[in-house]
């Protein structure tokens, strides 16, 4: 569903992506690694059109978004979170997700009903996001005030709430404990049980080898590797370009 | 009775100029081109009501939606800068509408004198109240519903999700975006509605004082229509209506017997309410009197 053909991207000079292609079918969790400044972060900010590509082009389901601006890409269906969480920590927990949250296609009640409306029904879904996520008891807290890893959670709903196709995951094992990343392993999970499209950008191999069914590796903005998780460890590139050396 | 009815005029104005600002600094957006909106509403329903003979309410109306007009346009490349250059760009502009303001003349004759704006000398006579026979109780009221009307619908605007919207952009602009927001429509939006309500402000303060000139749209009345949504805080929208009283009720007027020193014990109280309430006055336990205040639960 998600097809990257070729993209490029250059900061002053310096390639961050080069010549980068690779593909994520619908259903599946692909793991996106490679060691510091192997250009994985903006690989994502150029799928999600924080800056745009200079070159090639990305689509979504055949349809091409490459020049789309970020809102646009999320209402075709992607959407993502953050390496350092970026919540609305002034906002309360519940308008975090308010926010965020598209409304049915087949509800036809218009943008005046959504945007200065009090549907009852955005609140169910609301809460249904909430409790699924894990913060049933937080509705009402400021975002703020969660706990880390509540926090983390909270990226997790928002990013669910705009009804995506494709979960971009930016680094969400961050600062986790072994257990907070067994939890977040279920979490994404459950997300493919749900039909979502992850993709996972990660250190954490724990985390990566355990939840993906593909693997694609960078270094130095050029992919060096994809397959299973078993042939990666085993592929000679990746250990020498995580290792260094010989 | 005349002096409290002028201050409790002045404090309605301050406290439209002051929402205004605060509508765009939800949305992070620090504007000193409120001053600008309230001078085009000042003139342009000053214009209506006295060389038109436009009824009032129409020419604060229409006045307001010439101001928002132009916020509009502002909107466009305020999207593009942030922070201190977006402060200076809006400077520019209100110093640009304060300029053609001092330049225009539009003199019309009305029974045997020379009425409208009169370049340097001002625009006088704008005496739609007194010819309509207004007391000075009827104006008062009549800018505090407007003021009250304009309190609520900002309060209302938390209720509902464009407030959580405003502040998200206010608080994360790329968060915003990644969540599906179109930052152009949300900002633009927020600078037409304050456009909107320093416009209205504009056309009541014209006709309540009868008289404008460019001295009364100067970049320290810009600067004080976003110190008080900073200094009363962006919890909610009483925060403004608290910081107009504090500065302008009880700084301005309630030092007056100080002479010379008030400037400097104005400063300095400033300073002391912004070091022990740096979220603003709003915050002060003594103002978490109602529910009014209070977030809104799920």
């Amino acid at each position: 569903m998600l097809k990257i053909k070729n993209i490029g991207k250059n900061f002053g000079g310096v390639k961050a992506v080069d010549d980068l292609s690779f593909n994520v079918d619908k259903g599946e969790i692909v793991g996106l690694i490679g060691p510091n400044g192997s250009g994985k972060s903006t690989t994502i900010n150029l799928i999600c059109g924080v800056f745009p590509v200079d070159l090639g082009n990305i689509s979504v389901d055949d349809q091409n978004i490459s020049s789309l601006p970020t809102h646009e890409r999320v209402a075709s269906g992607i959407s993502r979170t953050f390496q350092n969480i970026r919540l609305f920590k002034d906002l309360s927990v519940w308008q975090n997700i308010w926010v965020a949250l598209q409304q049915d296609s087949d509800q036809s009640s218009g943008w005046m009903q959504e945007w200065f409306g009090n549907s009852k029904l955005q609140k169910e879904k609301i809460k249904e996001i909430l409790v699924f996520s894990g913060l049933g008891d937080r509705f009402n807290d400021l975002a703020g005030n969660l706990s880390f890893g509540e926090q983390r959670r909270l990226e997790l709903a928002r990013a669910i709430a705009s009804k995506p196709k494709l979960i971009l995951l930016d680094e969400p094992a961050a600062g986790m404990n072994s257990d907070e990343v067994a939890d977040l392993r279920q979490r994404i999970l459950d997300l493919k049980k749900l039909g979502l499209t992850v993709l996972l950008v990660e250190h954490v191999m724990e985390l990566v080898m355990n939840v993906v069914d593909r693997i694609v590796v960078l270094n130095f903005g050029k992919k060096i590797a994809e397959g299973s998780p078993e042939n990666i460890q085993n592929n000679k590139d990746v250990q020498k370009a995580y290792l260094g050396g010989a | 009775m005349e002096y409290y009815f002028g201050i409790l005029q002045n404090i309605g104005f301050h406290t439209l100029l002051g929402l205004s600002a605060y509508l765009l600094l939800l949305t992070g957006q620090l504007s000193m081109a409120q001053v600008g909106f309230f001078a085009i509403g000042a003139y342009a329903s000053g214009i209506l009501t006295v060389i038109y003979g436009v009824n009032i309410f129409l020419a604060l109306g229409v006045g307001a939606i010439i101001a928002s007009f132009f916020a509009f346009l502002v909107g466009f490349p305020a999207l593009r800068i942030k922070g201190l250059m977006l402060v200076i760009a809006t400077i520019a502009f209100s110093e640009i509408v304060r300029l053609y303001f001092f330049n225009l003349r539009w003199l019309v004759e009305k029974d045997g004198v020379e009425v409208g704006p009169d370049g340097a000398q001002g625009f006088r006579e704008i005496r739609y109240f007194a010819a309509n026979g207004w007391e000075p109780y009827h104006i008062v009221s009549f800018i505090w519903i407007v003021v009250i009307l304009v309190l609520f619908a900002l309060w209302w605007l938390d209720r509902v999700k464009a407030g959580s919207v405003l502040r998200a952009v206010g608080e994360d602009e790329l968060a915003a975006q990644s969540s599906g927001i179109n930052l152009t429509v949300v900002k633009v939006s927020a600078m037409t509605g304050g456009g909107f309500i320093a416009g209205i402000a504009g056309g009541l303060y014209a006709h309540s004082t009868t008289y404008v000139d460019h001295n009364s749209f100067t970049i320290l009345l810009a600067t004080f229509a976003v110190a008080y949504p900073i200094l009363g805080g962006l919890k909610n929208v009483f925060g403004t209506l608290f910081a107009v009283i504090f500065i302008q009720g009880i700084l301005i007027e309630g030092l007056r017997f100080l002479g010379d020193y008030r400037n400097l014990l104005f400063g300095l109280l400033i300073i002391l309410v912004m070091n022990f309430y740096p979220k603003g006055l709003i915050n002060i336990p003594i103002f978490n009197w109602s529910k009014l205040v209070k977030r809104r639960d799920l």
